[in-house]
């Protein structure tokens, strides 16, 4: 997913105080509770005793998100610490509250600590591409859980990596879904602006080729949707994908279904979280489809909530590298290249740009006012 | 102008225009506290968005409260009790929110006869922090280990996400114009907003303390010399403002049904320029520029694309301001007559 960015902007003209009390509640974030880097280094990896970073949204309107990969990244290195008492690990958390503004400063931060020798991170897309050059250039292998913009693979990054599916594999599937499965004649396409946003619409566009009716923009932030409603039903659509967030995506699904549309909604995974069905109602909600590059985590997976499990896989690379001797960057870096191995979201090798190799795009129902989490259909 | 070729159809026209009317009376109902404080004291209110935000978490929070968390849509017969209470409660916290306001963020400064930027400066000091205190409402909680007995109206660790009334509001189709089915919800919003908004008009125009508002805002020393209080008038002017945003927020909560700790700013600001379009100050322009501003903005977004709908609406503004630069009605409310 890619930016909370422009919210975070939104927040920063809207809230200056709350920047400031949030950031005084988040900058002492640096190695968290569990993370008192002074382990012992008697280990047999010279990594022993070394730091994971992550950088990404852990306060600000997209902190539980963030908050989730810290989960995920956790539980990974738990279980490495238990398995190596003599070799543990630590996690040092930097919030950058999701935004490309903050993310470059801690970018410093980290490529300047000489105990980090891996990043998991960074959270979304716009920081992503605000800091790349500066890990790249450092030399600092990184992967993320959750950036899914297309272009920041493309930028010759060679440390970058991510094991999610982009918004290109995600835009494809979603319409080939709709045409497919979903049996849409004609789609209308509304998306938010914003960059995640029109990445993925623009790529569902794309796909649908003359099955594409009409499309729209809305903005973040806005309410009231009678207008697009009125485009979509002089348009004769039977379809409708939102490339967006779950706030507009759940308001625009309620005006469609009030204003007497029966066709098909379908958003893509920044709507796939369980406010999509409070804001829109049970009844607004009924038989939407949300997609996601991310498939349920295991019933027996500690830790919640979405990115979790591609946190804790991202982390588990760096550690089985700890665990094979590694220790030059460019050695974890080769390493990470050739990795491949199976997750808990799934099989994990990346191709030559950092890209994940095998993308599963799932779909996700809503069924009787409520988010089905546990039963998504891959994709193709 | 072919409004045909514009729209798409003649039906397209007249349903964006009955879209535009409803949220229009929104913006309507909120425009009016902006507008009588501002005829009071000339001073922009500028944390009234707040006012209102406070009045849609209150009506999410009687419903949680009287019917519990879990979701279903109800017919608007069958929310009406709960919606009654929730009228009532909403319209009591943002009175409350506006009074502690007056009292807090502008009454030591007009005491002091500091100048009217510093009261605006103070006015946004309050905005930020009411919709930070709403967004760290979890917290507070925590402070007296209520954080999860409170969870279902706090929403600790998410008090900054977006927060849903359990109940949404299913409307029900009255009647067709022009392919948008105007809804029972529709016309109750309309009617609602323009029946607070005669009451209101009413009691400034005919009532003793309408003539004290009306007074004080023609001359805050004179009418003190003729023994108005003009503290208390204030204090009224800021308590009608409230009650009516908490008004616009059942409306709103009505309509959307979700809202979150900056739901007020955007609101706020389409709400000021809505007082501004109408003539501030003036009652009657609040209305008119209230519902000129939502259909405005319908019409931009089905004439460029919902992109525009801003750009048109404030270009619009801009066109008006310089043709009558005191807006469309630009009477100011002390010249309102008995």
């Amino acid at each position: 997913m890619t930016g909370f960015t422009k919210k975070a902007r939104f927040a920063s003209v809207a809230g200056v105080a709350a920047l400031a009390l949030t950031a005084a509640c988040g900058s002492s974030d640096d190695g968290g509770s569990d993370s008192s880097s002074k382990g012992s280094s008697s280990g047999t990896s010279a990594l022993c005793g070394k730091n994971i970073a992550f950088l990404g949204a852990l306060t600000g309107d997209a902190g539980a998100l963030g908050q989730n990969m810290v989960n995920g990244i956790n539980l990974a290195i738990k279980e490495h610490n238990e398995k190596n008492a003599d070799c543990k690990v630590n996690l040092k958390t930097f919030d950058s509250q999701g935004s490309p503004d903050k993310a470059p400063a801690l970018a410093t931060q980290i490529i300047n600590d000489d105990s980090i020798f891996g990043l998991v991170g960074p959270g979304f897309s716009g920081e992503s591409l605000a800091t790349g050059k500066t890990f790249f250039e450092a030399g600092l292998p990184s992967i993320s859980p959750s950036a899914t913009n297309v272009t920041i693979t493309q930028q010759g990054w060679t440390t970058w990596h991510r094991v999610i599916g982009n918004d290109d594999a995600q835009g494809q599937a979603d319409a080939s879904y709709l045409t497919g499965t979903g049996g849409a004649k004609k789609v209308f396409v509304v998306d938010d602006g914003q960059d995640y946003s029109k990445g993925l619409a623009g790529t569902v566009k794309k796909a649908l080729g003359p099955a594409l009716a009409d499309s729209d923009q809305i903005s973040v932030g806005q309410t009231d949707m009678s207008a697009v409603v009125t485009k979509v039903k002089a348009s004769g659509a039977d379809a409708v994908f939102y490339g967006g967030y779950y706030t507009e995506a759940g308001l625009l699904a309620k005006a469609l279904r009030q204003g007497g549309f029966a066709g098909t909604f379908m958003s893509g995974d920044g709507s796939e979280d369980p406010n999509f069905v409070k804001v829109a109602g049970a009844k607004g909600a009924n038989g939407a489809v949300l997609s996601a590059p991310a498939g349920p985590a295991p019933a027996d997976f500690g830790a919640t909530g979405l990115y979790a499990t591609q946190a804790y896989d991202s982390a588990n690379i760096f550690l089985a590298a700890v665990d094979a001797g590694k220790s030059k960057p460019e050695d974890i870096n080769k390493f990470i290249n050739d990795y491949n191995a199976d997750g808990v979201s799934g099989p994990i090798a990346f191709d030559d740009k950092g890209d994940i190799k095998e993308s599963k795009i799932y779909a996700y129902f809503v069924k009787d006012g409520a988010l089905d989490v546990e039963n998504p259909q891959a994709i193709q | 102008m072919d409004l045909g070729a514009l729209f798409g159809s003649f039906d397209n026209f007249a349903s964006f225009t009955v879209g535009g009317l409803v949220f229009g009376a929104i913006y309507a109902l909120i425009a009016l506290g902006y507008t009588m404080v501002y005829g009071v004291l000339q001073l922009i209110n500028f944390a009234h968005s707040e006012v209102f935000m406070f009045g849609t978490f209150a009506v999410a929070w009687i419903f949680v409260l009287l019917h519990g968390t879990s979701d279903v849509s109800w017919s608007l017969g069958k929310a009406l009790p709960i919606l009654l209470v929730a009228f009532v409660a909403a319209m009591i916290v943002s009175a409350l929110v506006a009074l502690l306001l007056e009292r807090v963020a502008y009454r030591p400064l007009i005491q002091k006869n500091a100048p009217k930027l510093i009261a605006l400066i103070s006015a946004i000091g309050a905005s930020f922090a009411l919709s930070e205190a709403m967004g760290l409402r979890d917290r507070f909680a925590g402070w007296f280990g209520l954080d999860h007995k409170l969870s279902n109206y706090v929403s600790p660790g998410a008090a900054r996400d977006v927060y849903s009334n359990p109940v949404s509001i299913q409307p029900h189709k009255l009647f067709e114009i022009g392919g948008y089915a105007v809804s029972d919800v529709d016309i109750v919003i309309i009617v609602a907003a323009l029946l607070m908004m005669f009451a209101l008009d009413q009691f400034v125009r005919r009532t003793r303390f309408g003539r004290g508002i009306r007074a004080v805002a023609q001359d805050p020393e004179s009418a003190s010399l003729m023994g108005v209080n003009s503290t208390r008038v204030v204090q009224v002017t800021f308590l009608i403002g409230g009650l009516m945003a908490g008004a616009a927020a059942t409306l709103y909560m009505m309509k959307i049904g979700s809202t979150r700790q900056n739901a007020g700013f955007i609101l706020g600001v389409k709400a000021f320029t809505a007082a501004v379009m109408g003539g501030i100050g003036n009652l009657r322009g609040a209305l008119l520029g209230g519902l000129l501003l939502g259909i405005m903005e319908n019409w931009g977004a089905a004439v460029f694309g919902s992109e525009w709908r801003d750009v048109v609406a404030f270009v619009l503004l801009v066109l008006i301001l310089l043709v009558r630069p005191s807006g469309l009605l630009g009477e100011a409310l002390g010249k309102a007559r008995a």
